[in-house]
């Protein structure tokens, strides 16, 4: 589920370029297709300060809740921080075709309604954080 | 059941909590009810939407519309209008303020959003043990490009063109460092990664070696082409465990995937990089104390010159850069010089991470372009001042740094304008203190961390700091007068003038700047024999208010000094020359009778 | 607490093992430390002296690094370390009435460790966690937004916790394995 295990070595630029064009589509076809479609990206933040506010445990109950509610279309996988400590632990979610979402403080009863509500249904839940950055590549 | 269409997103941050916006969720969803579209339409509270100056925010989705200072009053005309007849209410709207035009969408507005993030782009966004992930994110596209497309000397002028300037603390330009350690000539140089984050309360560096290591391995390899070094020296803190596991992974997975190692890309370029434990030093962060710890010495700084660009590791030129610098570069060359230069004030180009704490709504990290404002990061960015207090102090620069003021809460943060103001950059921690935070306190706190980390080797530092925390400790209990004030600000010139080292040399700014912006309170200390603030302990008493004291004799109970005496149902006194300050009364008190003073 | 078997033995061999591994001993006395303390736990004059002599230092050299940086210890540390961060962050946000709170209730100072070896007291400098602030560690495990009340609740739980693990060893009723 971490992408592909053993990268080829890359021995040019040409590789390089390859590769990346590669690694783009493998993200693209995960949501559009081949065997598993609508596949629904989870991210937990995992950085020091998430781990120190259960980001551990809150990655390991949602992937229960998924084996529990036989939901197979979802990956989850981890990242680093974004920043919000005051709201850790935070995860996002992305829906296939749709912007990503950040949820604040996730753990205990917050999972079961973020499944409830926006993994099954696509309906937000309190506590989401708006995107207040820009990247650099607006 | 229907499926929700409309979502109202309803800004939950505390500055739109204390104007009413939980009020607004209350009369929306009333009203949504009231007009039969509770399963179509739903109210959500959201986390802070960084604007708190405009709320509060109300945004509905999926069309992106952008309410700004909406009141309780306005639900009933935004659902009548907008979601039940899809008109925008024009007269929420933000106004831009240069074209006075109303925006509607908040695509347009992007502006509102304070942060722009160049070092931390790639954190939280993928996954840091993939390296693949990296590189679908035009990961080491710089490198490449640097290799095949450009030569040693220009990379070293495209960085010196971008204005890139250190972000360890001092500021030095980036790309005249790589100069100078690019010219001289030996078998072997070397490029240095300072990761040694030390200043307590800074955890940028944390953040992008445990979120983004492969964009440092990268940034590593460009400097290694420029300068002409083959091998890599990450110098980092063994207290973060992740950050170490993380990087440690990074690098193995770059020599797997040909991307360090022998003849990177095909190219004649061969790099490696080697991690070296910190030990919990500070005064490590300074270069030549770094180099002599990389050496396993005693961290000890030496004098310069020479500087490591002529001789650092194992007497070879070396090239010390931090964290955060490096995680600048691989954008100058995705983006180009004059991208990066764009953003920023005059001398001070890109942005600056800084880690905000304290006494701040929205603790976390924030990336701004320079040039912001105190004001933006603080009360917009970070929402303002915890529980309602009112804004005292930022410190910036950590333990070698200042206070800033109220007064200087508009002054553009750049490199140049901080060191105006009496702080500095420094490697980003960003502390905001309140009304009850006492800067006597604060100093002392600075200067004990800086007593504590003090190498030993020049007298002025080992000693000086050492008399120095001694008379603050003074001040503090009370047992001072004016003319130490005087004598502190005397010892504090000659430690400046005198250390050998940064750690040394930027001791007593904390010291200097709190004299300089709060004499009174310090004058309160050593004249009144008061601390304004209620934190020096031995300048505090703790006092009954007869009028509210119900005789509950719950004080009298826990206190441990039987300091507190009196009947039952009659108001208690507590005997001073007893008390221990414990506060343990204070806790207890259910009616709000124990005040300090 | 040396056993019914002597661990050292062991520990001696793969601090030797990880020496004779470096591929050369030129500035390798801090990484030996690290891994050293590892080992052991923290860095008593006997483990110094080997160093010494296994990377040809005179022992003056190893005590001066090890006294220099604070992350080496030459304290053993309690069964449950607890460490209260210092940090700015924290301090701000009243870390050290925690550390009041704990020296009070455990009646050790910090770099103490308490008699029965439970427990031991440090301070640090920033962890990271500065949301979270004021942040206690436990063995490892991260307790945040303390206040003093707090403390009592939490080695009290740990002490429960080192009941329960003497009534194991008991059962096991083998000696441990180093």
């Amino acid at each position: 589920m971490k992408g592909c295990a053993v990268m080829d070595k890359v021995k040019s630029l040409d590789d390089l370029r390859k590769m990346k064009a590669a690694m783009q589509n493998a993200t693209e076809l995960r949501e559009k297709g081949q065997n598993i479609d609508k596949l629904i990206e989870v991210k937990v933040s995992m950085a020091t300060c998430g781990i120190a506010a259960g980001a551990r445990e809150t990655m390991a109950a949602m992937m229960d809740e998924a084996t529990k509610r036989g939901i197979k279309n979802i990956v989850f996988t981890q990242s680093g921080c974004m920043g919000y400590c005051h709201s850790e632990p935070t995860v996002t979610i992305v829906r296939p075709g749709e912007e990503p979402v950040t949820f604040g403080e996730v753990k205990g009863k917050r999972i079961t309604e973020i499944f409830d509500s926006y993994i099954l249904k696509g309906e937000l839940v309190d506590g989401i954080i708006p995107l207040s950055s820009k990247s650099i590549h607006d | 059941m229907a499926n929700v269409r409309m979502h109202v997103l309803v800004c939950g941050g505390t500055g739109c909590t204390s104007s009413r916006s939980l009020e607004i969720v209350d009369a929306l969803r009333a009203e949504i009810k009231a007009q039969g579209l509770a399963e179509e339409v739903k109210v959500v509270i959201a986390g802070c939407f960084g604007f708190c100056e405009k709320g509060p925010i109300v945004k509905i989705s999926p069309d992106n519309t952008f309410y700004v200072q909406v009141t309780p009053e306005d639900a009933k005309e935004i659902v009548a209008e907008h979601i039940v007849k899809g008109r925008k209410v024009s007269r929420l709207l933000y106004v831009d303020p240069k074209t006075t035009e109303h925006i509607s969408d908040s695509k347009h507005m992007d502006f509102y959003k304070k942060q722009l993030r160049i070092a931390l782009r790639n954190c939280g966004f993928l996954d840091p043990e993939n390296i693949g992930e990296y590189i679908a994110r035009d990961g080491y596209m710089a490198l490449g490009k640097a290799l095949f497309e450009m030569t040693p000397k220009e990379v070293v002028d495209e960085v010196k063109k971008s204005g890139l300037r250190g972000r360890g603390g001092g500021g030095f330009p980036t790309g005249l460092k790589w100069e100078i350690a690019a010219s001289y000539k030996a078998d072997q140089k070397y490029v240095i990664c300072n990761a040694d984050e030390g200043d307590p309360g800074a955890f940028m560096d944390r953040s992008v070696l445990e979120g983004d290591p492969h964009s440092i391995i990268e940034a590593m390899a460009i400097c290694g082409y420029a300068i002409g070094a083959s091998k890599g020296v990450v110098y980092i803190r063994a207290e973060y465990p992740l950050a170490v596991e993380r990087l440690q992974k990074a690098i193995v997975a770059a020599r797997e995937t040909g991307l360090l190692g022998n003849n990177i890309l095909g190219s004649d370029f061969s790099f490696d990089i080697d991690m070296y434990y910190g030990a919990g030093a500070f005064v490590c962060g300074e270069e030549t104390a770094l180099i002599r710890s990389l050496q396993s010495e005693r961290g000890e700084p030496t004098s310069k010159p020479p500087f490591p660009a002529e001789s650092g590791f194992w007497g070879k030129p070396s090239n010390v850069n931090n964290v955060e610098t490096f995680a600048n570069i691989p954008v100058i060359f995705l983006k180009g010089a004059e991208w990066f230069a764009s953003i920023g004030t005059a001398k001070s180009k890109g942005t600056k991470v800084f880690a905000l704490a304290g006494k701040v709504n929205n603790v976390g990290l924030v990336e701004v372009p320079m040039g912001t404002t105190l004001r933006e990061v603080i009360f917009d960015i970070g929402g303002g001042i915890r529980n309602g207090k009112k804004f005292k102090a930022a410190q910036t620069g950590g333990p070698s740094g200042g206070c800033l003021t109220e007064k200087f809460l508009d002054t553009p943060i750049d490199y140049d304008n901080l060191i105006a103001a009496g702080s500095m950059m420094g490697s980003g921690g960003m502390i905001v203190l309140d009304e009850d935070d006492c800067m006597v306190n604060v100093a002392k706190f600075y200067l004990g961390f800086t007593v504590e980390e003090s190498c030993g080797k020049c007298t002025p530092c080992r000693v000086g700091n050492k008399r120095m925390l001694e008379m603050l400790e003074k001040i503090s209990e009370g047992k001072a007068t004016e003319k130490d004030l005087g004598r502190l600000r005397e010892l504090a010139g000659i430690i400046k003038d005198t250390s050998l080292c940064g750690l040394g040399q930027t001791a007593p700014n904390p010291v200097l700047s709190t004299l300089d912006n709060f004499y009174d309170e310090y004058l309160a200390h050593v004249r009144d024999k008061r601390c304004p603030a209620g934190k020096c302990k031995s300048l505090m008493q703790y006092v009954i208010d007869p009028a509210k004291c119900k005789g509950c004799t719950m004080c009298a109970k826990v206190c441990p000094a039987g300091a507190i005496s009196g009947k039952v149902k009659e108001p208690h006194v507590i005997n001073q020359d007893k008390c221990v300050k414990c506060g343990a009364c204070f806790a207890t008190c259910k009616f709000g009778a124990i005040s300090k003073r | 607490m040396s056993g019914c078997c002597d661990g050292n033995v062991e520990r001696y061999k793969e601090l030797q093992a990880y020496i004779d591994g470096l591929p050369d001993k030129k500035g390798r006395l801090i990484g030996v430390l690290h891994k050293a303390q590892g080992i052991f736990g923290y860095l008593p004059r006997e483990v110094q002296e080997f160093i010494a002599g296994a990377l040809g230092l005179s022992v003056a050299k190893v005590y001066g690094v090890v006294k220099f940086y604070s992350f080496f210890t030459m304290v053993p540390k309690g069964k449950f370390p607890i460490s209260v961060c210092l940090g700015t962050a924290c301090y701000v946000r009243g870390a050290d009435d925690i550390v009041s709170e704990v020296e009070k209730i455990l009646g050790i100072t910090v770099g103490q460790v308490t008699p029965d070896g439970l427990f031991s007291l440090d301070t640090l400098r920033c962890v990271g966690a500065c949301g979270l602030a004021p942040v206690m560690i436990v063995a490892g495990r991260v307790f945040g937004r303390m206040k003093p009340s707090d403390v009592e609740g939490i080695i009290a739980e740990y002490r429960a916790k080192a009941g329960d693990s003497e009534k194991d060893k008991a059962c096991e009723g083998v000696c441990c394995h180093g």
